[in-house]
Parts: structure tokens; sequence; C-alpha cells
């Protein structure tokens, strides 16, 4: 803040506090003619409303004097007054980046731990991955569920079907650098009755009910507008992010009209990237602890 | 020279108010503490959710309970203690209907999803704009009263209500100034870290004069009145009014620690908390002592044992208040249930028993009654209330004080010990708690309704001839 509202605001506050005990000192101070101490004012409202002429108690005094001197001292140790920044030198950033680095120094060695070692060993090892499932109950499970059982839009990590593949490296870089999915939103593009034969067709694959004709019109559709990313066999692209659409698993629903809605509207999902915010060996520990999840 | 009588039609009206909107009010509380208990009971249904809910709940016990009760007894105080009729008969009448007005359109749009977001400023802005020609309405027929009033001083309740209206007037205004969209979007004037702070000094004002001057003015009425005592401190009333009225405006930054608020003014608002806490009991400690001599009438009296116990949650909260607002502490407290605890602490100890013994006072003289028709029922319905209130504090305390134990737990490894689902399962138990403690202050309500209305029922409205002699 500039120089002016710095002023303003010491001087404001200086006022408000002082002022305070300078209205108990004029207030304390007895007046010439009045009543007697414990006798009332002699203001009477409404027949019997009257206050008593008795100082203010003692100890409630007190009581307000030494939480003005110690408002006092602290807005002198703490920044308060405008830009003065306090005798102790503290702010919130420093505070916050010496409890960090407080915090790598005592922790650090832990998970550096298991640095050198290979996820598909590391995935193995029971110390190990107790480390990398509190990790994981801390920063993944607000999505991917504590079990790492997933929710809709969120994938099952446990289930073995990956949509960014399940090499320990395609899982690592998910956790590292985050995925971007992008299903793009055929509304605008295809007919709805051209979508209703595409969720035909995609209903054939597993073997679930559908109309046989217009399944087979949907399958020409797939093989123009869908194939490119998600195979023509429906199996999907790890590569792009495409999912198989050819197993019973689903990330938005399997139902006919979830179904629809997904290509109707398309789909995207964020993964947050971890790598600058957790650092490269909590990175490995997760990485071989969702490995771990799934059977190999 | 004709008599005039004194306009209670107004103050009849907002005292029976104050009584429906309880007990509306505190259902909805009572509903969604069962939702937190049971969450199933939302049925799916998108205006029966928690997030539209909560915010209507809030509204109704401050706004409409609370606020009803402070329009009825500031309007009943001022005319008792200027010794005149209300100033603008016309004018207060449009107070009460423009504030039923304002307070249904709430019931409407907040469960239909409409709202601004900030925390007790919810209502969207046509609402907005009513409340503000409500609340200028409400302080020219105050403040108009005061004017030509006959008594030579303004008592000290006056002070507080006088406060409270102009406070109000100021924080609702700020707080609300919104460019509209269309009849029920507006985006506020103010961004970011300013939003947030124009919202907390706006939330926790409302707290400091909506919910602490506005009963302080009560207080200063009915506890002598009842107690049939003059005030303890004449000087303890001028130096604690003018300190709190002052420091209070401060306080706001507290409910934004450890956030992207600038580190001075968090300060500011930890140091001026503090300051806050003699202010703070000065109301109490004249209220209470205003019984010295007398304290022989609080074993019979229940009426005088709801004022006296009010003061004592006051206390209570007020000094609690301030305790959370230390930083160390407030990293303990923040977002956990004994902020809820706190709150309730204050709203159903404080803000409700003064409000309800204040009522119990006030009904039977506004219908030419000498007393309630049942004073057993209103010994139960304190012993009720302060039994419930005291299952509801203290399960979020413990609620409270848990969570923030289980988030800041952590593993020899750095990592936190609890997910927080975790805690969430051992609130459960706790949630219970306080919805039974919630469920018994509601059935309370139901008992002062049920004895309100057999004490009207079949009367006239009194009469009382404003006195001529000063």
């Amino acid at each position: 803040m500039s120089v002016f509202w710095s002023i303003v605001v010491t001087i404001v506050i200086l006022l408000n506090i002082i002022g305070c005990y300078l209205l108990i000192r004029w207030v304390a101070k007895p007046n010439k003619g009045e009543a007697k101490r414990g006798e009332a004012t002699g203001h009477v409202w409404d027949d019997d409303l009257m206050e008593l002429n008795n100082p203010m108690p003692r100890w409630w005094l007190y009581m307000f004097y030494i939480t003005i001197v110690w408002g006092l001292i602290y807005l002198l140790m703490y920044p308060g007054f405008g830009n003065y920044p306090g005798l102790l030198g503290w702010t919130s950033d420093k505070k916050y980046s010496d409890e960090v680095s407080a915090a790598n120094e005592a922790y650090g060695p832990i998970f550096s731990k298991y640095a050198e070692t290979p996820i598909i060993e590391l995935s193995e090892i029971k110390e190990a991955n107790l480390v990398g499932q509190r990790l994981f109950v801390n920063y993944c499970a607000q999505c991917h569920g504590s079990d790492a059982g997933g929710s809709r839009g969120f994938p099952n990590l446990t289930d073995n079907d990956w949509i960014w593949g399940g090499s320990p490296a395609d899982i690592k870089h998910s956790i590292a650098n985050g995925r971007h999915a992008a299903m793009a939103a055929w509304g605008s593009i295809l007919k709805p009755i051209q979508i209703e034969y595409l969720a035909d067709h995609l209903m054939s694959l597993t073997g679930r009910k559908h109309k046989a004709t217009d399944a087979q019109r949907g399958k020409e559709l797939f093989a123009s507008y869908c194939a490119a990313c998600h195979k023509a066999d429906a199996t999907g692209n790890p590569l792009l992010g495409a999912p198989n659409l050819a197993d019973k698993i689903w990330l938005y629903g399997a139902s006919r009209n979830k179904i629809i809605e997904s290509i109707t509207k398309g789909r995207t999902g964020q993964m947050p990237a971890h790598m600058n915010f957790l650092g490269e060996d909590k990175v490995h520990i997760l990485t071989a602890y969702v490995y771990s999840l799934s059977s190999h | 020279m004709s008599t005039t009588i004194y306009n209670d039609t107004v103050v009849r009206q907002l005292s029976i108010a104050t009584v429906i909107w309880g007990i509306v009010g505190m259902l909805v509380g009572v509903i969604i503490a069962a939702q937190l208990v049971w969450p199933a009971l939302n049925f799916d249904l998108p205006w029966l959710t928690y997030s539209r809910l909560r915010p209507l709940h809030t509204n109704a016990v401050i706004f409409a309970f609370g606020g009803s009760g402070l329009m009825a007894t500031s309007f009943y105080v001022v005319q008792r203690t200027c010794q005149v009729r209300l100033f603008a008969t016309g004018l207060a009448s449009f107070v009460f209907w423009g504030w039923t007005l304002v307070i249904l359109l709430a019931a409407i749009t907040l469960p239909m999803g409409f709202s601004q977001g900030g925390e007790y400023a919810e209502l969207i802005w046509p609402i907005d704009v009513l409340i503000a020609l409500v609340w200028v309405a409400y302080g020219i027929v105050f403040f108009g009263t005061i004017v030509k009033r006959k008594t030579p001083h303004i008592y000290v309740a006056n002070w507080f209500f006088g406060a409270f209206i102009i406070a109000v007037a100021l924080l609702h205004i700020v707080r609300s100034l919104a460019i509209p969209v269309s009849l029920t979007e507006s985006y506020p004037i103010y961004a970011g870290a300013t939003d947030a702070m124009v919202q907390w000094w706006y939330g926790h004002n409302a707290v400091g004069f909506f919910l602490t001057a506005g009963f302080l003015g009560m207080m200063y009425y009915f506890v002598p009145k009842q107690a049939e005592r003059p005030i303890y401190s004449y000087r303890l009333s001028i130096v604690h009014f003018w300190a709190l009225i002052s420091i209070y405006m401060w306080a706001g930054p507290h409910h934004l620690h450890y956030t992207a608020l600038p580190d001075w003014i968090q300060s500011v608002g930890a140091a001026f908390s503090v300051v806050l806490l003699a202010p703070s009991w000065g109301g109490m400690i004249n209220g209470i002592m205003t019984l010295s001599g007398a304290w022989q009438k609080l074993r019979h009296d229940p009426i005088l044992k709801f004022l006296i116990v009010s003061l004592s949650f006051y206390g209570m909260s007020t000094f609690e208040g301030p305790m959370m607002a230390i930083k160390s502490v407030n990293a303990l407290s923040h977002y956990t249930e004994w902020t809820i605890g706190h709150v309730h602490s204050g709203a159903l100890g404080w803000v409700a028993m003064i409000t309800i013994g204040s009522l119990y006072y006030l009904i039977p003289k506004l219908f030419g009654k000498q007393d309630m028709h049942s004073m057993k029922l209103v010994e139960t319905h304190f012993w009720v209330a302060t039994i419930g209130i005291v299952l509801y504090v203290a399960s979020m305390w413990i609620a409270g004080v848990m969570q923030g134990l289980m988030w800041g737990a952590i593993n020899d490894d750095g990592t936190l010990t609890y997910s927080f689902v975790e805690s969430l399962l051992r609130m459960h138990p706790f949630y219970l708690i306080r919805f039974l403690g919630g469920a018994m202050f509601l059935s309370g309500m139901f008992i002062m309704a049920y004895n309100v209305y057999k004490t009207i029922k079949g009367t006239e409205p009194s009469n009382i001839v404003v006195p001529q002699s000063v």
C-alpha cells in the first residue's frame, strides 16, 4: 500500500485503541454534583428505569488495560501498522516456506530412500507400499476414493483397465505430468438419430440389448467418426487417452442414456500434474503403489 | 387535549412474527442437522439439499426471527423510554409488511437456488434493494421517535438499537453493491481478496451489530424491567458502548486467517478481536450486576432465568470469540465444528434466550394480560431450551476439537494420519447429539407458541395511553 494509506491505517488504529483508554479515563473522572457512588443518577425512564452511579469494576478495567497493552505489543511485533513489518520480521510467506523446508528436511530421507529402486520391484516392498498408501489417501483419494475404486468420471485404478496405459512409465507420467482427456461433443455434427445408431453399435459390442440393423448403421458411422481415436475395433488408444469401448468399464456411465450423453456433449477429464507439488521421490513411491493395486 | 396511545399494533405483529419465524428457522436448522446424520433426508430433491436449506436456516433465524424480534422490542422500547407514540404510523406498518415480504421472498428464492453466494448475504439483488428500503424506513421510524421524545436523556437501550440500525444499513448496502445482469443474477463490484474482506467485514459486523449491539439494546430494557432494579453502572454503559461499536468494526479479518488476505490486516483483526473482550463483557456485567440485591428472584422467575442465562452465554461466547481469533488457536478451530458450536452458543444461548425472555415479558402486556397463560410452561421451556443448547454446544466443541486434531495429525513420514472421510465418520455420533439438542430447542419454541396462543386467545389488543407528565 502507498505511504499515505500506510500512515492513515496506523493513525486510525492507534486513535481507536488509545481512544478507548482515554475514554475510560475521561468517564471514570467524578463530575461535580453527581450522585453518590451506588445511588441512582437521577435519570428516570418509563416509570422505573434508572441507572446507578457505580464505578466501572476494577477487575474489568484491568482486563481492558491488559488487552490494550497486548494488542499494541502484538502490532509492534507483527505486521499490522500499514507497511511497518513488525519487530519479528514475520511474514506468512516466510512462515510457510520455513515449515515446508523443515518438513522436507525431516521427511525427505524417508522418501528418497526408494528413489533408486525400480517401480516393479518397489511395488512388492511392503513398507514402501504403506508409505505409498498414505500418500495416496492424502493426495489421490479425494477423486479416486480411498480404496482407489474411482467413481463416475474418476477412473478405477484397481481394475487393470488403463485409459492412458498401465506400464510403470505410463503411470508415472500420468501422476507426474497429469493428463487432459478431451472427447469432442458430436451433438452439433451428428444428427440425434445417428447418435442413437452409435449407441446401438456400442451396446452390441458388449452383447447388451440393441437393434441389430441400427447397430450396423452405427458401426459404419463409428468407422468414419470415432475410429480415429477409439480404433476400428473400439478397443481404444492409450496414446490419446481414448478409452476402450468394447469392454464393460464405462468411466461416465454404462447406460444407453449416458452413452448418448457422452457422444452428444463430449467429455473432458483432468488429472492434475503432481511433480512440482510432490517432487520426484513421492511420485516414484506413489507410482509403485498404484502399480501394486492391479494384478499384473 | 386528546390522549394519544402507543403504537403497539406493529409491536404485536412483529412479536407474533418472531415466534412464528423462530419455529420456521429452527425447524429448517433441525432438518439440515438431521441431513448431516442421515444424508438420505434430502430425498434427492434439489430444493431440499443442504446447500440450499443452510442459507435458508441462517437467514430465517438471523433476519426473520432475530430481525423481527429486534424490530418488535426496539419499537416498544423506544416509545416507552421516549414517552411518545412511534413516529410515522404508516411507515412503521411498511416496516412490518416490507420485512415480512423480504422473508417470504427469501423462503422462495433460496430453496430455488438463487444466491449471491456471500454468507448471510445470499439474497439476490432485488431483495437486497427491498431490504435497504425497509431498513431506511425502520431507521426513520426509530430516530423520528427519538427526535420527538419527551424525556431529556436518551436511554442506553436506544444507543444500542440506534447503533445497530445505522451500522446494519451501512453494512448491508456496502456488501450488496453489485451490477445486475438479470432479475436474479448480479456480480459484486469487488473482486478477489477485496471481495473476501468486504464479505467478512460485513459478516462479522452482522454478528457485532445485528446479533450483539441490537440484542444488548433488548437486554438494557427487559433485564432491569423484569428484575425491577436499576442498571448497575451508567459509567460502564458509556465506556462499553463506545468501545464495543468502534472496535467491532476491525475484527472481521479473523474470519480469513491464513488466507490470501494481506498479513497486516490479519494481525489487525486478531489484535482488535482480543481488545474486544472487555467491551463485550461490559454488557454482561451491567446486565448480571443489575440483579445484585435481587438474586432471590432468579429462583422463582423463569423469565429472569431466560434473561440471565442468556447473559451467561453471551459472556461465554464473547470470551470464546477473541480466543478463536488468535491465530494459533484459529489454526486448530478454523473450518471445524467448533465454529458452529461457538456460533450457536451465541445464537441459541444469547440471541434466542434473550429474545424469548423479552417476549414472555412483552406479550402479556401487549394483549392486556398480567402474565403469560402458564408460567409453568415458561419454566418448562427454559429447561428444555437450556438442556438443548448444552447438548448442541458441547457436542460441537468436542467434534470440532477432534476434527482439528485429526486434520493436523501426521505420520512419521509427514503424511496426514487421517483422510477427511475418517474424520467425518467420527463426527457421526456428535451430529446425532447436535440434532437432538437442536430438536429440544425447537420443541421449546412449540411450547412457547402454544403458551402465546393461550395467552392472547380471545383478548382485545390493549390500547395503552402515552403518559403526559415526564
